[in-house]
């Protein structure tokens, strides 16, 4: 689901940066928190 | 998600099932968290949405249709939290100047770099609908037609509301007229608010999943 990281022909220069605002989250660990409450889900036995 | 009047019977998952259905829900956090990030900016209460978009998900996973997308069946959970705290909380977007500046680097071979400490904080100006507008389609890449679903509205009306976001942004950053704050901005609080009594009069909200 990667995109280049260059604006489109006839795309203002803003746009890559509104993907790469989005993409640098995907790039973030992902904190344990979640981690913690995917593995909580389970024990929950998935109404 | 019903077809006509009929009422579909919900099939029991197997513990294959819901193997999938985790498996596939945890390869969407990342995704999720960006895109509750670019609608309320505010990275601890983005993820507060997206650990309650969790728990319904994992609530509503009889309701998921395997093969089918499970992030734009998340996303529609995840917009609908969010659209419901706004209305509880008057909660809105809120700009994070510590994230904006650690991610302000420019893009190799790039003369003039674009300030995404800007662009964030112009982004979050936006009344709510257009800034989810834009989100899905310019940074999440879903199609009008999968972000129309999302939303739950027209397809003509999910690009409308792309091209005033990308006016309205191509405007301010040319011009130089971004505010200091959004949250600060008596411009951008009013058409917030105004979208918001347009979602309470019972416009916007997407049924999917509800």
């Amino acid at each position: 689901m990667s995109k280049p990281d260059v604006a489109k022909e006839g795309e203002p220069e803003w746009t890559t940066g509104l993907r790469r605002l989005y993409d640098s989250v995907l790039d973030e660990p992902m904190p344990d928190a979640f981690a913690d409450l995917l593995a909580k889900l389970d024990k929950d036995g998935g109404r | 998600m019903t077809k006509g009047s009929q009422t579909r019977e919900l099939p029991v998952r197997s513990d294959d099932d819901k193997r999938d259905f985790k498996r596939e829900l945890t390869q969407v956090v990342p995704h999720l968290r960006a895109f509750a990030r670019g609608l309320c900016g505010r990275p601890d209460m983005a993820d507060d949405l997206v650990q309650e978009t969790l728990l319904k998900a994992w609530a509503a996973q009889q309701r998921f249709e395997p093969g089918t997308s499970m992030r734009a069946w998340t996303f529609v959970i995840l917009r609908n939290a969010y659209l419901t705290d706004m209305r509880r909380n008057r909660f809105r977007g809120e700009y994070d100047e510590t994230v904006a500046e650690r991610i302000l680097t420019a893009p190799a071979g790039q003369e003039e770099p674009i300030h995404l400490s800007d662009l964030h904080r112009a982004l979050l100006t936006l009344p709510p609908e257009r800034r989810e507008a834009l989100l899905l389609v310019g940074a999440g890449g879903f199609s009008y037609e999968e972000a129309a679903n999302i939303c739950g509205c027209a397809v003509g009306t999910i690009k409308s509301r792309v091209g005033r976001a990308r006016a309205a942004l191509s405007s301010m950053i040319q011009d130089g007229n971004i505010p200091d704050r959004a949250i600060d901005d008596p411009t951008a609080h009013r058409a917030i608010l105004e979208e918001l009594d347009e979602v309470a009069a019972g416009r916007g909200e997407s049924a999917a999943t509800r």
